[in-house]
């Protein structure tokens, strides 16, 4: 029998702004559990080095880094030694590409639950985003005996250091959300999207220490780069370099705002992409 | 809202076509930004503002009306693009209406296919999980269910197997025991039953008579005439996307099967269209698939025998030309070719009017859409032929089977792969061993 308590649920013609929604989403946070779960599951599931992948790249990317800019370059490194400089660099990078690249992908590649299931579609770039968070731990162990190693101790700001992480998932999520909604109806975004990001890491200190910029103007203008922020934060949280000042909430108004733009834009778009798939 | 479980008012939905159908279903950023640059080109030139492309549009479904009680099972019959699909869809909210609303109380399952979300890399045991979330279960609830979901699969021994092992019979058998465990009070079901074998289907259809005893109210979608009767005491038959019969199940597939859905069945070309196929001898003046009573058909039961009735005239006594069909299926695999052998053809024809019709016997077709090529040809000695009236895809028809046994499905209620289904004879020797 169906009880009068059962809830009513009403569907009708997209109307003007879409509303977010957010409560739905979190009404469906099993689900994007369980997507987490298995894009981990099934990452490492047929590589042979399994796991390592998480550590040969990033210590890759290091090694090559240390040799191009450390050695042959020259560059400073705020005098802490080449590798851990770049390699605290490299810890939110790796997290903040791949999360962007994976919520970017994820609604075409969901393309098959789409067109079959409800729910709200959010999930799915969120679930690849936060599915990255694993990558990041065990490149921070790694982190941890690189520092063991040069006899680095980490500065007390560590504790500081989730706030920057957050800051690179919400950038990284905020313009995935705009290229995830755009890679439904435009697949050209899988041609642009591999170029902005190589574009994007010689945009943010990396390979190299952001005090390089003198001009007070141009690092205005850096920090408009949330990246820029971020790396710094985690130079400063990991190796007790120079703390980010108050550009840094520049850093977070570009994030945020990039978040509620992907936000609206994706929930704008959402109604259409079974039709267009 | 009264106390239905389902209303739906006056649903659309609209289609793009090109956006959402055809080869290819994404556009290309440069050829939205070229349009966007050569009108603001325009603009900028001064001239007139050039009109929006006008892009073809397809109404799927529109004026939909109708609804549903508590516990009450619905069979949605109609043949393919009649909407049946989209209305689904939109119930199921993975699409939005063009116009109209949807009302539904409580919880609203959707199985549009079995095994959505399955991950081949993942095991039986890790799909039961994933996928029980992805139709909507909590985790406490599927742990609760999992050994009866195990059981009702009967893969038991392969639950720790990754699926991509498992042959497709268990894929799916695993895959409509999870659906299967599902327990919201409105039930949308999508020709599911279209797969597995006989032994499964019969377990299906069980599962669905045991989940709709429990009052739960059910929407069933499927082209087995047999299942809609048996499971449904309602029908809705969609046609164009309209509902053009609402009523109790066995008068609504009735119609249906005999009903000239949106007539294809005939092809007329009049005295002087210029048009009809033929040259200035002979023309091509109607061509129609009739039943064995000779009545226009635009769906045959898959037992009875079907005419394709071909009518010409001939204005001059030329040369001799034989009639001719081509039958093709819905996906364009051939399915055969006949040409009239009587010996009258052999001479060329005097001035008048001719009928000739080709029988296809009864249990020979599969079930589906058939589309007839009609030709009159003439055969030179070098092994030629000289086309002289051509009409592709004049017209087409439904093959249905109706259910109720004679013909070539058996107990079977799953896909027929294959433009023909022949009901043939079988014989069987046992040889008993004697020593």
């Amino acid at each position: 029998m169906i009880e009068a308590s059962l809830q009513v649920t009403r569907v009708e013609p997209p109307r003007g702004w879409a509303q977010l929604r957010l409560r739905e989403v979190f009404e469906y946070r099993e689900l994007a559990a369980f997507l987490v779960w298995r894009d981990i599951k099934v990452r490492y599931k047929q590589t042979a080095f399994g796991v390592a992948w998480a550590v040969i790249q990033p210590v890759m990317a290091m090694v090559l880094f240390t040799i191009v800019f450390g050695r042959i370059a020259q560059l400073p490194s705020d005098g802490v030694p080449y590798p851990i400089f770049t390699f605290a660099a490299l810890l939110p990078w790796q997290v903040f590409a791949a999360s962007l690249v994976g919520s970017a992908n994820s609604l075409v590649g969901s393309a098959g639950l789409l067109t079959k299931v409800y729910f709200p579609r959010l999930i799915v770039p969120l679930a690849a985003s936060l599915a990255t968070l694993v990558d990041f731990l065990v490149s921070f162990a790694v982190m941890g005996v690189l520092m063991a190693y040069y006899h680095v101790a980490p500065s007390p700001a560590i504790v500081a250091l989730p706030l920057f992480l957050g800051l690179a998932l919400t950038t990284s999520l905020g313009v995935g959300l705009w290229f995830a909604a755009l890679n439904v109806k435009y697949r050209d975004v899988q041609y642009v999207l591999p170029f902005t990001m190589q574009l994007w890491l010689f945009a943010s200190p990396v390979a190299y220490s952001a005090s390089l910029i003198h001009s007070p103007l141009g690092r205005a203008i850096y920090s408009l780069n949330p990246m820029a922020g971020v790396i710094q934060g985690f130079r400063w949280a990991l190796l007790g370099g120079p703390a980010p000042g108050a550009l840094i909430w520049a850093s977070v108004g570009v994030a945020v705002a990039l978040l509620a733009s992907g936000l609206f834009f994706f929930k704008r778009m959402e109604d259409t992409f079974a039709d267009v798939i | 809202m009264s106390s239905d479980a389902i209303r739906v008012e006056a649903l659309g939905k609209r289609y793009r076509l090109g956006a959402a159908r055809g080869a290819f279903t994404y556009g290309s950023l440069r050829d939205t930004l070229a349009d966007a640059a050569s009108s603001s080109l325009q603009r900028l030139r001064g001239g007139a503002r050039s009109a929006p492309r006008a892009q073809p549009t397809l109404w799927a479904l529109r004026d939909v009306t109708f609804s549903v009680a508590p516990g009450e099972v619905v069979g949605i019959i109609g043949r393919n693009g009649a909407g049946k699909s989209t209305l689904l869809k939109i119930l199921s909210r993975i699409t939005k209406p063009t116009e109209g609303a949807v009302e539904f109380l409580g919880r609203l399952g959707s199985l549009l296919e079995v095994g959505t979300g399955f991950h081949p890399e993942l095991t039986g045991r890790d799909n039961i999980y994933l996928n029980g979330a992805i139709l909507g279960m909590r985790r406490d609830e599927i742990r609760r269910k999992f050994d009866d979901i195990v059981e009702f699969s009967g893969v038991s021994a392969f639950i720790d197997t990754p699926v991509k092992r498992y042959s497709s019979g268990m894929y799916v058998r695993l895959a409509f025991a999870v659906a299967a465990h599902l327990e919201p009070e409105i039930l949308v079901v999508d020709e599911v039953l279209a797969v597995g074998d006989a032994a499964f289907q019969k377990q299906c259809l069980g599962k669905m008579q045991e989940v709709s005893r429990t009052g739960r109210t059910i929407l069933f979608v499927s082209h087995n005439m047999q299942a809609v009767t048996r499971l449904c005491p309602r029908a809705l038959l969609l046609s164009d996307g309209h509902v053009i019969e609402d009523g109790p199940s066995e008068a609504v597939v009735a119609r249906y099967l005999s009903s000239e859905l949106g007539t294809q069945a005939l092809r007329e070309w009049a005295p002087t269209d210029p048009a009809a196929p033929g040259n200035e001898w002979v023309r091509l003046r109607t061509i129609r698939v009739v039943d064995e009573q000779g009545a226009t058909a635009e769906s045959i039961d898959v037992r009875r025998r079907v005419g394709i009735e071909i009518a010409f005239e001939v204005r001059r006594r030329e040369e001799p030309f034989v009639p001719g069909i081509v039958l093709v299926n819905e996906q364009g695999a051939p399915v055969f070719s006949a040409m009239d052998t009587d010996p009258r053809w052999r001479e060329p024809c005097d001035p008048g009017r001719y009928t000739s019709t080709a029988w296809i016997p009864g249990n020979l077709l599969n079930e589906g859409t058939m589309v007839v090529s009609v030709a009159l040809g003439t055969y030179t000695s070098g092994g030629k032929t000289l086309r002289q009236a051509v009409a592709n895809d004049a017209v087409a028809f439904q093959v249905v089977d109706p259910g109720g046994g004679g013909t070539a499905r058996g107990d079977y209620a799953g896909t027929w792969t294959a433009p023909v289904r022949p009901l043939l004879q079988w014989t069987v020797m046992e040889t008993t061993w004697k020593n």
